[in-house]
């Protein structure tokens, strides 16, 4: 399974990422050797074999579902850092008419 | 004192003979001058280093000062900080300023370090050259056309041109190490879930692991010992007791310190691939190993050719995830123009995000993509525990494995820039550690025939960080290479 340059204009796509179609043919282009190494990888015999997912076989910690963070204040030490906020709510184009 | 590691100046510090602002002043004017040639500095700090530095000789004349009180560091650019900028060397963060810092950061300040700046690396850490930065590539100490490696390049450069004694790192498939190797330090990495991600930006969550640089395995350890610690705040920060990772390096070993030390050689890591240069230079170091009492056994790792395209699919799967949240809603770059919200999206994330980073996001979004799940991600997931049991097998006969840090000594600004396939083959020997979750350190082990630094890598087993810090600080007992400074950056 060779990338192609209409796999980069669907993955630019779901990725949200405006691409050119001379920038999908670069990084089709770029891209080709690496894909060659991933078909290597593809071709080992992984029968029978757990798939690895974390680097330690341990057991994700539960807690209590409670509230951690209670301070009313962060919320405008946050928002400082956001292109648009208007009375405590961040601001996007208008989705619904 | 510009020269002097972490534990020389400690003593100075708490014996009163020199003063942490009399220290840190001196190191940010060198900062300031080297700066201009080096861009291993995003942002320098003197206001708060100089107030941090004044509370920490306030500590030591109080006498409740730690062995770290009062020490200069920088933090690479992708470990938040509270109330400084932290740009991941992206333009999508080129005005962020982090609103609380990273668990590593917090520790280190706990422990009375002066913070003096963030460094500069590769966009969200993704490269091996430093040549991805928004802000421009870090320039060798070494030799000022050629790269300091990366991602973590502004740390590695900065402590090998003695602009602080020590600077944190992240590595998660080689970014301390291989940046370490070309620019003449020691750089560690330690067991992935022994410090806590809590306040880094993610690149590949299963991948990344903050560690340190600094002079000598020695500082490191001290470093680490710091860092080091349980954090409920990441999921997969492990739960174990405390332990002092310098506890080897005190021990009166005598002429033979590493005698019982068994060093595993790995067939695959002596084949192809590094320059003859590099070779002579770990053999010449793997005999230096064997006069200090270890015995060396060739072991073998027949799936780590693997790595490289486990890692490539893996690492992206997660960054693409990761990066998602990169939307111009709630911080970072916004488009100024666009149509409706999706259009905003991805004109935000096409303007703030740089070549490589799109790549590996679409690599990401291709291998997670509807159909190709299991061909890839899943397929990668399984060569990576056989990796790992590669590696379980081999410390069933060794105690450390040991090898080139790095393929080839620093290249040229501009010279792999535009082959990823060349640039990843950088990391063709880090990688492992990173997919295995195991401690490394890269110290320097000589020159090659240009007069560049060569890296020696000290792979252990998962928790063997004092081990491995011990292999290397005897290494550095009976050797200077980690002394050796570079000739434009010699007090």
């Amino acid at each position: 399974m060779a990338l192609s340059v209409d796999d980069v204009q669907r993955a630019a796509h779901l990725a949200r990422i405006e691409i050119t179609a001379a920038e999908a043919f670069d990084v089709q282009n770029k891209l080709e050797g690496v894909f060659r190494l991933i078909e290597r990888m593809r071709a080992v015999d992984t029968t029978g074999i757990v798939p690895m997912s974390h680097a330690q076989d341990v057991m994700l910690p539960l807690r209590e579902d409670h509230m951690s963070e209670s301070d009313p204040h962060k919320r405008d030490l946050y928002q400082r850092n956001a292109p648009a906020v208007e009375d405590g709510l961040y601001l996007v184009p208008k989705v619904i008419e | 004192m510009i020269t002097s590691s972490v534990a020389e100046l400690s003593r100075s510090l708490l014996a009163r003979r020199l003063s942490s602002i009399e220290l840190t002043g001196s190191l940010l004017d060198r900062i300031e001058t080297a700066n201009p040639t080096l861009n291993a500095f995003l942002t320098i700090d003197r206001e708060g280093a100089m107030s941090q530095a004044k509370a920490a000789d306030a500590r030591i004349a109080a006498g409740t000062a730690s062995p770290l009180t009062g020490i200069p560091l920088a933090h690479k650019d992708v470990i938040m900080t509270e109330g400084l900028r932290t740009t991941c060397g992206s333009r999508m963060l080129e005005n962020f300023v982090a609103p609380y810092s990273a668990f590593v950061a917090e520790r280190l300040a706990r422990a009375g370090m002066v913070t003096v700046g963030k460094t500069n690396m590769d966009e969200f850490a993704m490269g091996s050259s430093n040549e991805n930065s928004y802000f421009g590539p870090v320039r060798n100490p070494w030799n000022t056309t050629c790269v300091a490696g990366g991602s973590s390049g502004g740390s590695a450069a900065a402590v090998a041109a003695r602009l602080v004694p020590a600077a944190t790192g992240t590595d998660t498939g080689g970014s301390i190490r291989q940046p370490a190797a070309l620019s003449g330090v020691c750089g560690l990495k330690p067991t992935y879930g022994v410090c806590s991600r809590y306040g880094l930006v993610a690149l590949a969550s299963s991948l990344d692991t903050p560690g340190v640089f600094g002079q000598t395995a020695e500082d490191c350890a001290l470093l680490l010992n710091a860092m080091a610690g349980h954090d409920a705040r990441d999921s997969t920060s492990l739960d174990r007791p405390a332990e002092d990772y310098a506890r080897q390096l005190s021990e009166n070993a005598g002429a033979k310190p590493l005698a019982g030390v068994r060093v595993g050689l790995p067939r695959e890591y002596f084949g192809a691939g590094a320059e003859p240069d590099i070779v002579d230079a770990i053999e010449t170091a793997i005999a230096g190993f064997r006069s200090l009492g270890a015995t060396t056994v060739e072991v073998s790792l027949p799936n780590v050719d693997h790595s490289l395209p486990v890692y490539y699919v893996i690492s992206p799967a997660e960054a693409s995830s990761n990066l998602a949240r990169f939307d111009g809603v709630r911080y970072g770059h916004r488009a100024a123009k666009y149509d409706d919200l999706t259009d905003m999206y991805k004109k935000t994330r096409a303007e703030g995000f740089g070549a490589e980073v799109k790549r590996r996001i679409l690599i990401g979004t291709y291998v997670l993509s509807h159909g190709y799940y299991d061909a890839y991600y899943l397929k990668a997931q399984q060569v990576r525990r056989l990796i790992a049991d590669d590696f379980r097998k081999a410390y069933q006969r060794c105690d450390v494995i040991v090898g080139p840090t790095s393929p080839t000594t620093a290249f040229c600004i501009g010279d792999n820039i535009d082959d990823p396939l060349k640039m990843y083959l950088n990391d063709i020997f880090t990688i492992a550690s990173n997919l295995t979750g195991t401690p490394a350190i890269s110290i320097p082990c000589g020159f090659d025939g240009k007069g560049l630094p060569i890296g020696l890598q000290i792979q252990g087993n998962a928790f063997a960080e004092a081990q491995i810090l011990n292999v290397a600080h005897r290494y550095q007992q009976t050797t200077d290479w980690h002394r050796r400074v570079p000739a434009g950056f010699a007090p």
